[in-house]
């Protein structure tokens, strides 16, 4: 669907709606995310401004449990991006799945993961998403489908497509949902996965976050074209681009990936367009791009320019969003809090779950032969 | 019993898989109207429709990667590389993602893939249709490879191998398919992976072959025993990882001499790793040098005739090693 198309169709809705429901959305009455400020329940409406509260604050949280050594490795945080995962995975049912690239607390939150266990998993503790296996870039959440971060840049993208070529087969109403960065358009895997994607029609949406930058080189040096979702027309795949800093732009368009994917039509290509506030990693010195620019952007913000608009919109006065950051700071420090008081896994766990049945070549391989009582000690 | 060729063991137990389970599917380069590149596959696309039987894009990396999204959404796909040498650029799916999965997920998630590949030289395939590369994926925890060689160890072992919860590289000697027969029965059956076969009994000396090989060793074996009074024992280990270390352990104990051989080159090959192990578990029995017959250390298998040949070795190589190691 064009721009232009989704604006007046969204556009003509709103103006119905607004009109029954009584808000004023004088500001955007013609813009992308309007409808779904009438269709939503206010309810609705305060938790996607929740859920990208506690994403910003959590990772706030993370730097600095980070700088006081409690998290160590690679940490990517996801502040500025907010409002992508948040509307994405608005538009989710239970049924759907999501494999997301590796900058994924944003989306493990987002689909319903407890920040405690999130918070623990980046501590390595035995209460963290996979009891410290993983780490910050590996996170899952079973119950949800979200088969996990990935942290080889479009590795993901082919099993996506594999988890749709499954829910074709038997026949689920759901869709999987893919998540990788500009970054990840330039790799073999995303067009291998692209056009199988295409072929078999599958269910699967491919949401790149346009965030510009790959790592530490700006797009225009390693992409042949400026927008993503071109590369999405070699593979005659439905294309759209979205306003990645408006939440509920972000959620409508996903839901409208979805409704075409149920529907049969194939795959889906969104690209939102957003920006990364912090460094790539916490060990980013960002000699690649100005800090005008990174102000610039930080002017839009996703939280405020929502919470502003919902204001706006009468469906909250600024009381409520001072309630509702109140709340998220108390679960912040109750997450830390169990994050810390949780126990580092058992050493001897590091054999486990190599092969469904413990095989013990593995173990004497690893060292243990010396004073096990394995079938070769 | 029915004599049955290499590929019509593998073709008979593809075909029974699927129709016993509908979660069983099969997806790679022209398995469906071409059959397969050997037709190993044909006949399945007629039997179980395009929606079973998957022609897919020359794209290594994805039939891998569809095979592992696929499998963690409740399938259980056969993913066939046309070649083992093509399998390259699937290792990043094959080694970060399929044998990490149950791992990196603590147990959550499990990854029942099973990837088929034709490998093997000795066809006049040179380059890149010739290479036996196992060693590069045995070197992988949470994979498994298996090579039978054997038909009536390959039918079994396949549905062992699409029934296995952990994903395993199924590799087929592409000089076999058509070369080899043995008794194999109609109904399925399982053959176990991980576990070696004992194919001849001795006590004077150890081979572990496999793959096109097994059959070199077997006759080189079988001339040495009809002129000598020694006997030898002849391992076919057919699982590589899991490596059945317990059988070959207790045949060096019992005949105190090791010969290895295999068609891959020597340097980092199977056959250093399964020195290692006698060597460290079994150092006090041994009479003599754990010896290695493998390839040679080229990039590639030549193709003209004579290169070829160079290449490889054949019974008299192998017999005239357990000579030597025999002396000791």
């Amino acid at each position: 669907m064009s721009r232009a198309k989704a604006t007046t169709t969204n556009g003509a809705a709103a103006n119905g709606a607004s009109r029954r429901r009584g808000r004023s959305a004088s500001k955007t009455d013609n813009g992308p995310g309007v409808d779904a400020l009438h269709a939503l329940e206010k309810s609705e409406l305060l938790s996607l401004y929740r859920q990208m509260y506690l994403i910003r604050r959590f990772e706030e949280r993370s730097a600095e449990q980070y700088a006081y050594g409690k998290i160590g490795g690679f940490l990517h945080l996801y502040i500025g991006e907010e409002a992508v995962a948040v509307g994405a995975i608005k538009a989710l049912s239970p049924a759907d799945h999501l494999v997301t690239h590796y900058r994924d607390h944003g989306y493990a939150l987002a689909i319903g993961a407890d920040p405690g266990p999130v918070m623990a998993e980046l501590f390595g503790k035995e209460t963290g998403t996979t009891k410290g296996r993983g780490g910050s870039m590996h996170l899952t959440h079973v119950e949800r489908h979200f088969w996990g971060g990935y942290a080889i840049v479009a590795g993901h993208l082919p099993i996506a497509t594999g988890i749709g070529l499954a829910l074709q087969y038997q026949e689920q109403d759901a869709v999987c949902m893919c998540i990788f960065g500009d970054g990840a358009t330039n790799a073999g895997a995303f067009h291998e996965a692209l056009n199988m994607a295409a072929i078999w029609k599958l269910p699967v949406i491919f949401l790149c976050e346009n965030n510009l930058y790959a790592m530490g080189t700006a797009h225009q040096y390693i992409s042949a074209v400026p927008s993503m979702a071109t590369k999405a027309l070699a593979y005659d795949m439905k294309a759209e681009t979205v306003d990645g800093q408006d939440v509920l732009a972000m959620y409508e368009a996903a839901r409208r990936a979805v409704e075409w994917c149920k529907a049969g039509n194939g795959p889906y290509f969104l690209e939102a367009m957003t920006y990364r506030f912090r460094g790539h990693s916490m060990a980013d010195p960002e000699t690649y791009r100005d800090k005008d620019e990174v102000e610039q952007y930080r002017s839009r913000d996703p939280i405020t320019a929502y919470q502003e608009q919902l204001i706006e919109a009468g469906v909250a006065d600024k009381a409520v969003f001072e309630q509702i950051d109140r709340e998220v700071e108390e679960q912040l420090e109750a997450a830390i809090f169990f994050a810390d008081a949780s126990p580092f896994p058992d050493p001897s766990t590091i054999y486990d779950y190599v092969y469904a049945e413990p095989i013990w070549e593995t173990i004497a391989r690893n060292g243990a032969s010396e004073d096990s009582e394995g079938p070769r000690g | 019993m029915p004599d049955k060729l290499l590929i019509e063991a593998i073709r008979e137990g593809l075909f029974q898989e699927m129709a016993a389970d509908e979660r069983v599917i099969v997806l790679g380069e022209d398995v469906g109207k071409r059959g397969g590149v050997f037709r190993v596959t044909d006949g399945l696309l007629d039997r179980f429709g395009e929606a079973r039987v998957i022609d897919t894009p020359l794209a290594e990396s994805s039939i891998v990667g569809v095979a592992i999204g696929a499998a963690i959404n409740g399938m259980l796909p056969v993913a066939e590389i046309q070649f083992l040498d093509f399998i390259h650029p699937a290792m990043d799916q094959i080694m970060n993602e399929a044998a990490k999965l149950r791992y990196r997920s603590n147990g959550d998630f499990e990854c029942p893939i099973v990837i088929r590949a034709p490998y093997g030289g000795g066809v006049h395939g040179a380059l890149y249709h010739s290479q036996s590369i196992e060693a590069l994926f045995t070197h992988i925890p949470g994979l498994k490879v298996v090579a039978p060689i054997d038909p009536y160890d390959a039918k079994g072992m396949l549905r062992s191998a699409i029934h296995d919860p952990d994903p395993v590289l199924f590799l087929e000697h592409k000089r076999a398919y058509r070369a080899l027969r043995s008794e194999v029965p109609d109904a399925p059956y399982e053959v176990p992976l991980g576990k070696a076969r004992t194919l001849r009994e001795g006590n004077d000396l150890t081979i572990v072959a496999w793959g096109w090989y097994l059959q070199e060793a077997l006759a080189a074996a079988d001339e040495f025993m009809a002129e000598q009074q020694a006997t030898i024992e002849v391992i076919d280990p057919r699982s590589l990882r899991p490596l059945d270390s317990d059988a070959i352990l207790a045949s060096v104990m019992k005949t105190g001499k090791l010969l290895i051989v295999h068609e891959a080159n020597k340097f980092g090959g199977l056959g250093g790793e399964i020195s290692a192990i006698v060597a460290e578990d079994a150092f006090a029995y041994l009479d003599g040098p754990i010896m290695r017959i493998a390839g040679p250390e080229v990039p590639a298998m030549p193709y003209s005739p004579p290169l070829e040949q160079a290449f490889l070795h054949d019974k008299h190589d192998i017999r005239a090693a357990i000579e030597r190691l025999a002396a000791y």
